[in-house]
Formats: C-alpha cells, sequence, structure tokens
C-alpha cells in the first residue's frame, strides 16, 4: 500500500472547541481527493492541518510514510513540499504572472527555471499573459495562476482550498474541469476542499463528506449520491425527500407509492435483528425515481414548479399527505394544483431506521 | 452661507433626475457652486505660487547674506535630519508593527493601540522634555555626575543632530507603525503562508514577500513623518538646530525681510515637492491591487525569551515616546503650578479653545462643500480640484505663513490706496494682523485632515441610497436631514476632532501670523522653552497632551474593537 498522505484519526482544537475530531483518510498518488461540506465544518481546517500552519492536538499525518505532524511535534510547512492554492490565491500583487509563478523555484537551476515557468504557463494556457500584474487579470487567470504557482515546484502534494469560490457560476464548472485535465497532466495529486458538489464532482476521484469536524463518508461520486452512508449524506448529495415505508421483509419496503427491492436498511449491518416485518424505516427517494405517467393510478397533486429548461422539477403532494419531488421533461408542462398521474421507478432503495426521538 | 449651499444641493439632487431636470441642475449649479473646489484649489496655490515667484525675486543684501552664511548648514542640517527619521522610523515603526500584527507576545493586545498614544505628544514637547531631563545640567547627567565622578565624557551631546533626530523618531514613528501595521494585518500572515507553501521558512518569507508587499504602505508612513519633519518648526527651535522653518522665522522677525523668508520658504517647498515625486515613484512603479482581509488567521505564538524580547521591546519604546514625558511633565507642572497658574493661563487656553473651534468650523464646512461638490461633479477637472485643495497638508506651516501673509499685506496696501484715493479715507490696515490670515491659512494646512474622513463618510452615500430615499418620498432638506447628516455625523465629528487639535498644536501659523496680544498656549511654549524655562513651559504642554489624547482615543476605539 503506497499512500501518499495518510491521516490517521487526526484531532485539532481551537482551546477546548474541537474543530475536527478522530479524521482518518488515505490518498495515494494521483489521486484526487475532496473534502466536502458545509461551511464551518472544519474541512479548511484539515487541509491547514495537512500544509503545516495548523498544529493537531492527537493522531499521526504521514507524506510518503513519514510522520509531519502529531500531538507533540509539526514539521514546518515550508519542508514538506506541499503546493497550496488559497481561497483569495493570494497572488503576489508587486510580481508579474511569470514572476508569480517563478517565485517558489528558489531552489532550482536558473535554467530550469525559465523552462519550467514556460511550461507551465504552457499548461494554464496563459502564455500571451506572462509580463502581465495580477490585477490586470480576470478571476479565471488569477486562479489559473495561483495553480500554476503552487505547481510549479513539482509538490508531492497539491492542496486546494475552496478554489472557486471567487468565480462566477458559469465559470465554476468550465475550470473545474480544465483543473482536473491539468492536474491529471502534471500527475499531482492533490486535495480539494469545498461547499459545492458540483466542484467536487467535476474534479475529485474520491469525496469525502464532512460534518461537525469528522468524515461522514469517504466514497466516489456514485456512490454517495446512490448509497449515502447516513442521512447527513443522503441530505447534503443530491435533491430528494424521505418518505415514511414499512418493512415486508429483509430486501422488500413498503411505501406509498409502491414496494421497493433491496439491501434495507442501507446502513444496517447483515446481524441487524430489527428489520423485522412491519418496522417503519425512513426511504429516500431523489426526483430521479419518480417519473411522470399519466396512466397510472397514483395521482399527485402540483404544489411547486421550477421550470429548469430540460426537465420541470416538481413538488408533488401525495395522496397521503406526503411530498415528493419529481423530475419531469419539460414539455409535460402542468398547473400548480392540477393533478398527474406519477409511478415509482428505482432500482434500489435507501432507507434509514427513524430518528430516535 | 453653509446651511444655504447645503440646501441648494438638496434641491439639486431632486432636479438631477429627468432629462430637464438634469439640464436645470447642469444651469444651476455652473454658477458658483461648482466652482467651489477649484475656488479652494486656488486658495492652495496663491501661497505656493507667491513663495516659488519669489525664488526668481532679485536678490536682496540679507538673501546674499544667507546664501553665505547659513544655506549650506541648513541643506546640511535637513538632508540629516530627512535620513535620520527615515531610517528611524521605518526600522522601529516596521518592526513594532510587523511584531503586533503577526506574532503573539505578553502584552500584544495592549500594545498594539498603546502604542500609538506617543502621537498626542507635540513632537517639540517630547523634545524640551528630553533636553531638560538629559542635558547637562538635567536630573540624569546630575545623578550620574554624582555617582560616578564629574567626567561624564562618553555621555553623548543631547543638543546635538542625534538629540532632535531620536526626538522626531520618538514622535512621528506611529504613523510608519500604524500605515505598515495596517497592511500586515491584512496580508502579512497569508504571505508568510504563500511564501511558506513555496518553501521558504518564515524569515524569508518576511524579507522576501511581506516588506515588498507593504512597501507602498510604509512608504506612506514614512512620507507622513517626513512631512511632519520638513513642516516642524517647534522641536528644532528648542533643540536650536536650525533648518527651514527656523530660518524662515529669523528671517521674517529677525532680520525683517519678508522676502528673504520667502526665498527661503520656496526652498523648503522644493524639497517637499522632490520628496513627494519621490514617494509617488516608489508607489507607482508597480500597481498593488487591494487584496481583502482574509479570513481570521492565528498569529504566530512565541513563547520564552523571544516573547519578553518583544515585549521589553515594545514597552522600551512605549516607554521613552511617552510615559517618560508624560511623567516629566506630571512633576514639572505640578512643581510650579501653584506660583505660575494664573488668569494669563486661562486667557492662553480661551485663546487657543477659541482659535481651535473657529478653525475647525471653517475647514469642516469647506470640507463638507468641497466633498459634496465632487460628489455632485465627478469629472477629472473637480478631482484635480479637490487633489490641489487637499494637498496643503504637504506644505510646512511656516512656507503657509509667508505665502499668505505676502499676498494679504499687497491686497491691505492696495484696498486703503483705493480707500485713500476714491473715498480719501484712512483705512489702515484691514485684513492684516486679524484672525482672517491665521484662519485661511489653517484652513489651508488642515483641509486635507478634515476632507479624507469627511470624504470616506459620504462615500457610504451610494447614488441608489439616495434614489432609495426619493423613492420614499424625501428630497430637499428632508433628504439632507433624515438621510445624508445622519450618515455623514461620524465623519464630520471626527474631522472636526481633528482639526480642533491639530490647530491647537500648531506653532507656526500661530507664532507668524497671530494678531497682536493672540498667545496661546503653543506660543507660550515656544517662549517658555527658547528661554529654557522648562517647568514653565510643562504646564501649558499638559494642556495640549490631554488635548491631543482625544483623537487618539476616538482613533483607537474606532479600529480596535
Amino acid at each position: 500500500m503506497n499512500a501518499l498522505l495518510e491521516l490517521k484519526n487526526i484531532q485539532h482544537a481551537y482551546g477546548k472547541q474541537v474543530v475536527v475530531n478522530d479524521l482518518s483518510l488515505t490518498l495515494k498518488k494521483g489521486e484526487i481527493g475532496c473534502l466536502l461540506g458545509p461551511s464551518g465544518c472544519g474541512k479548511t481546517t484539515v487541509l491547514r492541518c495537512i500544509a503545516g500552519f495548523e498544529p493537531i492536538s492527537a493522531g499521526e499525518i504521514l507524506l510518503n510514510g513519514v510522520v509531519v505532524s502529531n500531538a507533540n511535534s509539526c514539521f514546518p510547512p515550508e519542508q514538506r513540499h506541499i503546493g497550496m492554492v488559497f481561497q483569495d490565491y493570494a497572488l503576489f500583487p508587486h510580481l508579474t504572472v511569470a514572476a508569480n509563478i517563478d517565485f517558489g523555484l528558489h531552489r532550482m537551476p536558473k535554467i530550469e527555471r525559465a523552462s519550467r515557468v514556460a511550461e507551465l504557463l504552457q499548461t494554464v494556457g496563459l502564455v500571451d499573459a506572462s509580463s502581465r500584474y495580477p490585477h490586470e487579470l480576470s478571476g479565471g487567470q488569477q486562479q489559473r495562476v495561483a495553480l500554476a504557482r503552487a505547481l510549479a515546484p513539482r509538490p508531492d502534494l497539491l492542496l486546494l482550498d475552496e478554489p472557486f469560490s471567487n468565480l462566477d457560476v458559469s465559470l465554476r464548472e468550465r475550470l473545474s474541469l480544465e483543473i482536473r485535465d491539468i492536474l491529471k497532466s502534471q500527475n499531482a495529486t492533490a486535495i480539494l476542499v469545498t461547499h459545492d458538489q458540483d466542484e467536487a464532482f467535476a474534479i475529485a476521484d474520491e469525496i469525502g463528506v464532512m460534518h461537525h469536524g469528522e468524515i461522514q463518508q469517504w466514497d466516489t461520486a456514485y456512490n454517495l449520491y446512490h448509497k449515502p452512508a447516513n442521512r447527513f449524506v443522503a441530505n447534503f448529495i443530491g435533491q430528494g425527500v424521505f418518505l415514511l415505508g414499512r418493512m415486508l421483509d429483509s430486501h422488500h419496503v413498503e411505501i406509498e407509492l409502491g414496494v421497493l427491492a433491496g439491501d434495507i436498511p442501507h446502513e444496517c449491518t447483515a446481524d441487524c435483528h430489527l428489520c423485522r416485518e412491519g418496522y417503519p424505516v425512513d426511504v429516500l427517494i431523489r426526483p430521479d425515481d419518480i417519473v411522470h405517467d399519466d396512466a397510472s393510478s397514483i395521482q399527485a397533486t402540483v404544489v411547486h414548479k421550477a421550470f429548469r429548461g430540460a426537465d420541470i422539477l416538481y413538488t408533488l403532494r401525495l395522496p397521503r399527505g406526503g411530498t415528493a419531488l419529481s423530475l419531469v421533461p419539460s414539455h409535460h408542462n402542468h398547473a400548480i394544483g392540477e393533478k398527474i398521474g406519477i409511478r415509482l421507478e428505482a432500482d434500489h432503495v435507501v432507507a434509514f431506521r427513524q430518528p430516535e426521538t | 452661507m453653509k446651511g444655504e449651499a447645503l440646501n441648494s444641493t438638496g434641491n439639486n439632487t431632486t432636479t438631477r433626475y429627468g432629462f430637464s431636470g438634469f439640464l436645470a441642475s447642469t444651469y444651476r449649479t455652473s454658477s458658483g457652486w461648482r466652482l467651489f473646489p477649484f475656488l479652494v484649489a486656488a486658495l492652495v496655490l496663491i501661497p505656493v505660487g507667491t513663495v516659488i515667484s519669489s525664488f526668481f525675486a532679485p536678490a536682496s543684501d540679507i538673501w546674499q547674506h544667507l546664501v553665505e552664511t547659513t544655506l549650506a548648514s541648513l541643506l546640511i542640517n535637513t538632508f540629516w535630519l530627512v535620513l535620520g527619521v527615515a531610517s528611524g522610523t521605518v526600522l522601529l515603526g516596521v518592526s513594532l508593527a510587523w511584531f503586533t500584527a503577526v506574532c503573539e507576545f505578553p502584552g500584544r493586545k495592549f500594545f498594539s493601540w498603546a502604542l500609538l498614544l506617543p502621537l498626542a505628544i507635540p513632537a517639540y514637547v517630547t523634545a524640551f522634555v528630553a533636553l531638560g531631563l538629559f542635558d547637562y545640567i538635567g536630573p540624569v547627567q546630575t545623578a550620574l555626575r554624582a555617582w560616578l565622578g564629574p567626567d561624564l565624557f562618553w555621555f553623548p551631546n543631547v543638543r546635538g543632530r542625534l538629540g532632535v533626530i531620536i526626538v522626531m523618531i520618538l514622535a512621528f514613528y506611529p504613523y510608519v507603525y500604524l500605515l505598515a501595521r495596517n497592511a500586515f494585518l491584512t496580508q502579512g500572515r497569508r504571505s508568510l503562508e504563500v511564501a511558506q507553501s513555496l518553501g521558504f521558512n518564515r524569515t524569508q518569507g518576511f524579507f522576501r514577500l511581506a516588506l515588498p508587499m507593504a512597501r507602498p504602505w510604509i512608504a506612506g508612513g514614512v512620507m507622513l513623518a517626513l512631512m511632519e519633519t520638513l513642516a516642524d518648526f517647534g522641536t528644532v527651535a528648542v533643540f536650536n538646530y536650525d533648518t527651514f522653518t527656523t530660518a524662515i522665522y529669523k528671517a521674517w522677525f529677525g532680520m525683517f525681510s519678508l522676502t528673504a523668508a520667502s526665498q527661503l520658504a520656496s526652498l523648503l517647498i522644493v524639497i517637499v515637492f522632490v520628496m513627494m515625486v519621490v514617494e509617488q515613484q516608489f508607489r507607482s512603479r508597480m500597481r498593488y491591487a487591494e487584496t481583502r482581509q482574509s479570513a481570521r488567521v492565528n498569529r504566530i505564538p512565541l513563547a520564552g525569551w523571544r516573547a519578553w524580547l518583544l515585549a521589553g521591546f515594545a514597552s522600551g519604546t512605549l516607554f521613552f515616546a511617552f510615559l517618560l514625558p508624560i511623567a516629566q511633565l506630571s512633576i514639572w507642572t505640578a512643581s510650579v503650578f501653584t506660583q505660575d497658574f494664573d488668569e494669563r493661563y486661562l486667557q492662553f487656553l480661551w485663546h487657543s479653545l477659541l482659535l481651535s473651534a473657529f478653525a475647525a468650523l471653517l475647514t469642516c464646512s469647506v470640507a463638507l462643500l468641497v466633498v459634496y461638490a465632487a460628489r455632485r461633479h465627478p469629472d477629472w477637472a473637480t478631482r484635480a480640484a479637490v487633489r490641489i485643495a487637499t494637498i496643503g497638508y504637504a506644505l510646512p506651516g511656516a512656507v503657509l505663513a509667508v505665502g499668505i501673509f505676502i499676498p494679504v499685506a499687497w491686497l491691505d496696501n492696495w484696498l486703503s490706496e483705493i480707500a485713500l484715493q476714491l473715498f480719501n479715507i484712512e483705512t489702515g490696515l484691514l485684513i492684516q494682523g486679524t484672525l482672517f490670515t491665521m484662519l485661511i491659512a489653517y484652513m489651508t494646512r488642515f483641509l486635507a485632515v478634515s476632507h479624507s474622513p469627511i470624504d470616506s463618510a459620504m462615500q457610504r452615500i451610494t447614488s441608489s441610497i439616495d434614489e432609495a430615499a426619493m423613492g420614499l418620498g424625501l428630497n430637499g432638506w428632508a433628504m439632507l436631514q433624515r438621510v445624508h447628516l445622519p450618515i455623514l455625523k461620524g465623519g464630520i465629528f471626527t474631522a472636526a476632532t481633528l482639526v480642533f487639535v491639530d490647530v491647537m498644536k500648531e506653532m507656526p501659523i500661530t507664532l507668524m501670523t497671530r494678531p497682536f496680544g493672540w498667545d496661546t498656549l503653543a506660543v507660550r511654549i515656544f517662549e517658555m522653552t527658547s528661554e529654557g524655562a522648562w517647568e514653565q513651559a510643562a504646564l501649558p504642554a499638559v494642556v495640549l497632551v490631554l488635548a491631543g489624547l482625544l483623537p487618539i482615543i476616538l482613533f483607537v476605539r474606532q479600529t480596535e474593537k
């Protein structure tokens, strides 16, 4: 197992307030990981601990198998060979684009430096802007300079702190794919921190959803969406609602729209004996699990509608009073208050034990 | 006048929208109101022009004499003073700013505002306290002689160049400290982190990144310190260290040659302008993007001897620049208070307060009008006029005194001649020797001081605020009363306080243009210190220091919450 980065049960506290708790993760060389979570969940702190800007109060951080942080000691950041792209880019306003990229190459021979800078300018597509100053660039260009500057010394690991939060939404998606290509072309290992799941999905190979200083689930984007490990992940990733369900047996659950088949409940172990018949559970229903079907006997009332171009996202009131979302091709245009036929179409089940109150 | 002009603003605001309204307002404002900033700019340009043109006046015997005897030493003295104060304030100001902005050590919070306190003490007060304490007959040397014997050959000569420079460094380092600290607070820790993420250690990060990035701010602070240095009259007078300001005073009141004084002033103006150009170069060689204040970043925790060394450094600075002068002033004041305090003091105080209040009122009104005019007409010409109008702060008081007195005298002669010829009346001197000259000089010098807080308050009244208020049915007076004034209030108050205190501490303009009998606290200090009567000078100085604390407290409360 050749892990480039390993966090073993790390903890970070400001005074008595524990910001990161018992957090572990592993990243292999060449992988792009992501910490995804709402603001204040401690994800940036994890990044700063890895960089060495913050000490940890328990656990270990290993880079290339060497302990760089533990409860007693903290390797200085400049000796970790880590690159960082800051949220506000922190470009040097008094230096040109080329000089910004060159800044971290102080250990390289002169000739190599020039060619490395030229190579990176090429990679990020800023050859023409090399002698301009940061304030003359657009937000997206500044972002790419920050990336090039961090990549220039060929760090073992690159950390990106909310790299797109200063850009407008239309630019984010394009740039995030572009940056994934750049990172992969440099064979860089990277960790990204963001609160935006679209960014996380676009860039990362593996994503850790964070909440209250802990990783709730470390998985691929597909699994986070389709196999959320717990309620928080289910709520945080994608859209959907919980509908009350009743267990039929250990593989089938009945909700008011029909019967679903799968491993139920998702979070239970195989020998869970609670899943007897009639046991109540919450079943996650995504908007794409419910399809519009005029022939269906189940009629739901339109409560809200949001036109999205290709589809319309309907919020529906079900006959027995539950609420569900449904994504319907947009030529099926129905008015609010109208009743439409719907049908359940899900090939797997995500269900959770009801919260104890 | 103030109310009327403000009222017309209100009307303009209502008429501005809509095409016919726009035409009407353009028409109306072009008749005077719009010209106001240009008028004020002219008021600044007149003394500058007067002084500079005197340079080309035929050389008098006195001028010849000055060139031969004192000019070289004036230039040398000024050169060393500027060099010494610049390097000293940079060393002291930047290091203190860095440590309080980026490191954590015992007392850091206290020092970060307390290190501004020396601004409350006028440099000339620190100067006479230093002389009184450390001069040959002062308590320090007397005590040392009693202890070590009569031969103190190693004790530095306090009256020399080094003494003046040290006093000015202690008095003016807060300017550099304040601006550099601002820069370090917004970007210092972050730039260190960037440097570290690129493989530099902290020391390298400071010298290669944090320091160069803060350069425009540091240059700005040094510029302020040097402007004060060049404008200073009181300190160099106390030390008998001849510079242009004291030479101007001597030429005017010692040799009674206003022309020679003006010629000296023209040289000083040239020096000031050269320095402004140099500073502009420093700033504009590279454009600096505004960096937003990054989120809360942790300071570097220091422990052990380093932490105590820093605490010692900061408290040492505070001790010599603030505590020691304050303590000595109190002791002296206590010793002379009973015999020296009498009705004359009430009069000095009254004059000081009255002048400061008038000047604050005038200066703030003018600043308000200029700001309103610039808001109505945000074109390049108005902007240029405002820049010129607020450049007076760079002009030393001694220069302004001469530059304003000459045209006033000329105007006076002209008026009395006209009166004599047309009406056959002996008017005597109408304007000379009145408060008018003095107030105009104060206004010219301190307009920038009142302009910047009022202007930044005005920036908060965006045009959409006006539009929102109009949308809610407010206009004219109502808009002014319910929207503009409440927003501007704080800025006007700050501006008035700053000008009030600045005028109170002001020495050269007051000394040279005051009407007969209008002695103020600052004038009293000048007279007492020129006789070496330190104890007697302490009493008025205490009042000035107390007044000087006001704006500092105001500032600290605004920024260091």
